[in-house]
């Protein structure tokens, strides 16, 4: 299926500041996002996910480089006419205006009739399961509530793309994973492409169709969640998302030596080696092919038992163990066992 | 309620009352009193060489709008008196307009600095309010006259020929108090802009408004009360002003305050001066009404 393209950054760079205190908060990033595509920008604070959003709002310019929208090029647009709404953090509803003037505020703005105004307000309305409070003032709403309506409001003008700022950030932890799935029938049912901003890993891997990841001001990685999880790229990618083990290795022929001397088979190249704890079976000591190590401790997460280990070279890796049904998981501390990887799942990096 | 509950109500609603006894006093005395000495005295007869005569008359209100002929003695319609009315309430409007307009854009500069500089320029707002009124007119006198400031430069850069006749006009007039309550219009506004979430700003803009529409659909109806309150800081005492249109307007150029004066003094007729300060007090209390009450209409249809 060939997709066409509904945001494109060529070459985007974006300094704050001049001349020796200017800060780079976008280094070169280059992006092309599928139309119809649940996008999400996934970074720590400061890594200039938020500033990218803000120059495809058309909130900021480019020091250099562009942005375009369905293959157009909008860098010099204002915001106003750009086909491409947003849902801020803050929400930044409008406290004189009632929940449906603020869904109707844009078609208004566009000179709308009346009819079609008030039709599809009661539309979006309906889609965020808000009809009965069309008539109250936004103050009087709960975050949940004010969240629903912000997205109702960015939603009603039909954007080709709707770009979301960490909408979530705000909300409890129950509320936030109702919205998660809310966001996501949302996104299925109208269409529209699009751009969530998150630092909450978790977030971005059960929503997003692909994530890129960012960090410094530069893309690191562009993938599917799986991708992502399975395949990072570098250090960064890999201990970002999710929990992860970093082993210094030699490589070899199909894998890589590790420092106590085991040979293990890795895809991939660098001088890191990465895998997950629940991919590392804990085994008795002479199981074949096992990596000889001590276990240091054992913390217990309900799920799963985390077992913090050490290979003979003093390297520290840590495993995951499932918790039977019945008493421990049978191993204590200080007991010598063995480790297998499980096949697939060691990767080598770059730093 | 148990008796001695009720007891102590009672004592607790009574030591109120004495506790704010001093207070009501000095309100009766300073304000209430004098303003009922002014409503009976425009009651009375005037007094031959000003003050008056101690026995009731109408004459005070009639003067109000009407006048006596000298020869026949028949009442006619007092132009003059409409006259001065009117250029009253149409400087005043046009004051309110003036600060207004250069009041907000003022406001906003100023409500949109740093936090660390907003004292500065707020400092630099007031600093007018540090010297006398009446000195502040006769510099505006200073600036507008033909020799003047104003027309010197203008002269001198050879823009015209003549010196533009200012002073003595109404043009002075508003130059006047547009430029002496020009603070009274800002401090209110700057209050409503600062608590202004400029977010909405943004949000506004991302949804196809214009920057016409920014300002008309969401900062105007927000920052409103700070419109109305700076409106009626700015025209109450522009209608009842009396140093600038004296200094800036001369003899010819009355508003009411140089009118309610004159019947005190040279027009020696205190029940007219009375009459017209009541009329004064009660229109302005009725077009503040009438405000407050359109501005909260508007908001709740607008809003």
């Amino acid at each position: 299926m060939t997709q066409k393209i509904a945001v494109a950054a060529e070459h985007t760079v974006k300094s704050f500041g001049q001349g020796k205190a200017s800060v780079r908060a976008l280094d070169d990033v280059s992006l092309e996002i599928q139309s119809g595509e649940f996008f999400t920008l996934l970074g720590p604070s400061g890594c200039g996910k938020t500033t990218l959003l803000r120059l495809i709002a058309g909130f900021e310019a480019p020091t250099s480089g562009r942005i375009l929208l369905d293959g157009a090029d909008v860098t010099e647009l204002p915001p106003n006419r750009r086909p491409v709404n947003t849902v801020f953090q803050s929400y930044a509803l409008f406290p004189h205006l009632t929940v449906a003037e603020n869904v109707g505020f844009a078609l208004k703005m566009q000179g709308r009739k009346k009819p079609e105004v008030d039709d599809t307000v009661a539309r979006m309305l309906a889609l965020v399961k808000m009809e009965t409070f069309a008539t109250r003032k936004t103050a009087q709403l709960s975050g949940g509530q004010q969240q629903r309506v912000a997205l109702a409001r960015a939603l009603a003008p039909q954007p080709k793309v709707l770009l979301l700022d960490e909408p979530l950030s705000a909300l409890d932890l129950k509320l936030r994973k109702e919205m998660q799935v809310e966001l996501k029938r949302l996104q299925k049912e109208t269409g529209i492409t699009f751009v969530f901003v998150t630092h909450d890993q978790e977030e971005a891997l059960t929503m997003s169709d692909r994530i890129g990841v960012m960090s410094a001001g530069k893309l690191q990685q562009v993938a599917t969640p799986r991708e992502i999880y399975t395949a990072p790229v570098n250090r960064f990618v890999a201990s970002f998302i999710g929990e992860t083990n970093f082993l210094p290795v030699t490589p070899t022929q199909g894998g890589a030596r590790l420092g106590c001397g085991a040979v293990v088979a890795a895809a991939g190249e660098g001088p890191v080696l990465t895998i997950r704890p629940e991919q590392i079976t804990v085994t008795p000591v002479d199981a074949v092919g096992a990596i000889p190590a001590t276990v240091d401790a054992q913390v217990y997460f309900g799920t799963d038992t985390h077992c913090h280990l050490r290979l003979s070279d003093g390297e520290r890796v840590t495993a995951r163990i499932p918790s039977p049904a019945m008493g421990e998981t049978g191993v204590g501390i200080g007991q010598r066992v063995g480790l297998v990887f499980a096949p697939h799942a060691a990767r080598l990096i770059r730093e | 309620m148990s008796r001695a509950e009720d007891a102590m109500t009672r004592t607790a609603t009574r030591n109120g009352w004495l506790l704010s006894t001093p207070a009501l006093i000095l309100l009766t005395l300073a304000a209430a009193g004098p303003l009922l000495i002014v409503l009976v005295y425009s009651f009375l007869e005037k007094g031959q060489y000003g003050n008056v005569e101690w026995a009731f008359s109408w004459d005070g209100w009639v003067g109000i709008l009407f006048t006596r002929d000298i020869f026949d003695g028949t009442l006619g319609l007092a132009d003059a008196h409409l006259t001065i009315f009117w250029r009253s309430v149409k400087l005043s409007l046009m004051t309110t307009a003036i600060t207004f307009a250069l009041g907000f854009p003022t406001a906003w500069f100023i409500a949109t600095r740093p936090a660390a500089e907003r004292g500065m320029w707020l400092f630099l707002i007031t600093i007018p309010f540090w010297t006398n009124l009446l000195i502040r007119t006769f510099a505006i006198n200073e600036v507008l006259r033909s020799e003047g400031l104003l027309n010197t430069v203008l002269i001198s850069l050879g823009l015209i020929d003549a010196p533009l006749q200012i002073m003595y006009t109404d043009r002075a007039v508003l130059i006047g108090m547009a430029y002496v309550y020009l603070p009274l219009m800002v401090l209110p506004l700057y209050a409503a802009i600062e608590r202004f979430d400029m977010r909405l700003l943004e949000a506004a803009y991302d949804l196809y408004a214009s920057r016409m529409q920014v300002l008309r659909h969401v900062i105007l109806p927000i920052v409103k009360p700070g419109i109305v309150a700076g409106s009626i800081l700015v025209f109450v005492p522009s209608l009842g002003a009396y140093v600038t249109p004296r200094v800036l307007g001369g003899g010819k150029n009355m508003m009411i305050g140089n009118f309610i004066e004159l019947q005190f003094g040279q027009g020696r007729n205190w029940p007219l001066g009375a009459a017209l300060s009541m009329t004064l007090l009660v229109v302005v209390m009725v077009a503040l009404l009438f405000y407050v009450r359109a501005a909260n209409r508007g908001s709740n249809t607008n809003g």
